[in-house]
């Protein structure tokens, strides 16, 4: 028996979460450790997932794949790589991708899946907890498919190398894909007009604005922190809905999960929305007028204050 | 003309206090109230700005007991035709029920002469967080389906559907009818007006019982885990404590020392 992953590729190597993914199955004991990857991996993805302990990668090179992303293409391709290496367990990152591709998998062979999983209890029978109410509560849940499906919640573990290095030996798999599983395929990718997600939640400093911001306008000292540190704007829901910044940048359950070494949460009160989506940060400065506000009393560090005072006065004192 | 079928679920608020019942089974919305989620709510926006102008008819479906209604009637508010609502306990309904009760409905309606071409759900529900009952739903309707979708645009039988990838906007164009689960954050959710809360109160909505066998969710408990006590170092107030600031960002190593 093994463990397949569904593995997400990103500038040639395996995106942060698929690296996650990958040492989270690793340690669950379950088996050898395979990985699925869409398209000829990258010698950088070869790499991450022998260092992570990966014995196989399966790979599925049909021309129709490379067209676009389809979701049930690509379902098709974790279906044939799980019977190829036998598994009985699938993990996959719980990205958009990593959650809708084995929500294929399980609407195409009536099997269950627990989205958002950050433990598992026992495996036999599979018992996990997964976060629920963007991520204010757990859940204890049964998983009881012959295949059991699960997404793994975002930066739940980090990477870590495996003991010794798996032969992460290239296999290709025999597959032609079927039309009817192209009937909604990406035709083309519009670039955006600023920033990205990706870069927020891969983003190793993230500088958060909410509504302390007063508007629009009032986002310059968070971009020009943001850009003195490397890092990348984050805000909060009441901001994007307000229509001052893209969802893009939006943090917390409806938006994205992130885990920057440093946080620097602006004008943000830090609800529980808006928490689950940075909770993971390793350290968290809260810049907030209100020292009672959640995210003042949940933060590592706290200034007291205006964000429109206290962010010039550190832009001058890095300058 | 486009018929749209939009699926909301009335769900406890998820901004408010997460308590849970004494069994520890649910989150109890007693006290910081039900809603839809915000996907669900870009959902209604997205099907009434594909129809406004049009023939089109926009209906809201439930699937829960008899509460559900109220998410109903928000949907109506806000510009939708009608409801219908699938009678069910939903506490004892998994991700593969819920989308076998929406097909239900989807092919009774049919039967019964309106057939939607395009039907949306939120990308995962605020509570369960589950994202799998869009997508198992086309599987049911044999119908093909985008996830995360935030813009849509129909013509002469089929959709464009834009949502963020990786890298990106991502372009979809899939014949209509389809299934869509929509991601906020492409449309603006709308607000009722006086008018549109006298509608919804008078706007027809069906009632009807699913008739399938609960597979369940696989749920055994919830659990809330307790905040730990607050540890926060207070570096100062006001633009005087940038230098402190400063200090811990160098300690932090995020900047040069």
């Amino acid at each position: 028996m093994s463990v397949l992953v569904l593995i997400e590729v990103e500038g040639g190597s395996a995106s942060l979460v698929s690296r996650e993914a990958l040492t989270f199955a690793r340690d669950l004991g379950a088996g050898d450790l395979h990985a699925v990857v869409v398209g000829t991996p990258a010698p950088g993805v070869v790499a991450d997932c022998a260092e992570a302990g990966v014995v196989a990668i399966h790979t599925a090179q049909d021309p129709a794949l490379e067209r676009g992303y389809a979701a049930a293409a690509w379902a098709a391709v974790v279906e044939a790589a799980g019977r190829a290496a036998r598994a009985d367990l699938v993990v996959a990152p719980g990205t958009g991708r990593g959650n809708e591709v084995l929500a294929h998998v399980a609407a195409r062979r009536n099997l269950r899946m627990a989205a958002n999983v950050v433990s598992v209890e026992s495996l036999s029978p599979l018992v996990v907890q997964r976060q629920v109410v963007g991520g204010a509560a757990l859940e204890r849940a049964t998983v009881d498919s012959r295949v059991r499906l699960m997404t793994m919640a975002g930066h739940a573990v980090e990477p870590v190398a495996a003991p010794s290095p798996g032969a992460a030996t290239v296999t290709p798999l025999a597959i032609t894909v079927d039309p009817k599983d192209l009937r909604a395929q990406v035709v083309r990718t519009e670039a955006r007009e600023t920033g990205d997600a990706t870069g927020l939640t891969a983003a190793r400093v993230v500088v958060g604005g909410g509504r302390g911001a007063g508007g629009p306008e009032g986002f310059g000292g968070v971009e020009a922190l943001a850009n003195r540190l490397g890092g990348a704007v984050g805000v909060s829901r009441v901001v994007t809905s307000l229509g001052w910044r893209p969802h893009h940048e939006q943090v917390g359950q409806t938006g994205s999960r992130i885990a920057p070494d440093l946080y620097i949460a602006c004008g943000i009160s830090g609800a529980i929305q808006h928490w689950a989506g940075c909770a993971s940060s390793k350290t968290i400065i809260a810049v907030n007028t209100d020292p009672d506000a959640p995210m003042v009393t949940k933060a590592n560090y706290a200034v007291i204050g205006d964000m429109h005072e206290v962010l010039p006065a550190v832009l001058d004192e890095l300058a | 003309m486009t018929n749209v079928l939009v699926c909301v679920k009335r769900a406890p608020d998820p901004t408010g206090e997460v308590v849970l019942t004494d069994d520890g089974l649910r989150v109890d919305g007693r006290y910081a109230g039900y809603t839809t989620s915000a996907h669900e709510e870009s959902a209604v926006a997205l099907a009434v700005q594909l129809t406004e102008g049009s023939d089109g008819t926009v209906t809201v479906l439930s699937v829960g007991s008899e509460d559900s209604i109220e998410q109903i009637r928000a949907g109506i508010a806000v510009g939708a035709t009608d409801g219908i609502l699938v009678e069910a306990d939903a506490d004892l309904l998994g991700p593969a029920d819920v989308a076998d009760a929406i097909a239900q409905a989807v092919r009774a309606r049919a039967e019964a002469g309106t057939t939607y071409d395009l039907v949306l759900l939120g990308n995962d529900a605020a509570d369960t967080g589950d994202f799998q009952v869009g997508v198992r739903l086309a599987y049911l309707l044999d119908r093909p389906v985008a996830a995360g979708i935030q813009q849509v645009e129909v013509s002469d039988g089929r959709a464009t559907l834009r949502g963020e990838g990786p890298d990106g906007t991502e372009v979809f164009e899939v014949d209509l009818p389809a299934v869509v689960t929509v991601l906020e954050g492409g449309v603006a959710p709308k607000y009722p007006s006086v008018m549109g809360r006298m509608r919804a109160k008078k706007a027809p909505v069906e009632t009807v019982a699913w008739t399938g066998s609960a597979a369940g969710s696989g749920r055994q408990v919830l659990t809330v885990p307790e905040a730990p006590p607050s540890q926060v170092t207070v570096i100062g107030e006001g633009a005087a404590a940038a230098p402190a600031l400063v200090s811990v960002l160098r300690e932090l190593g995020v900047v040069s020392r």
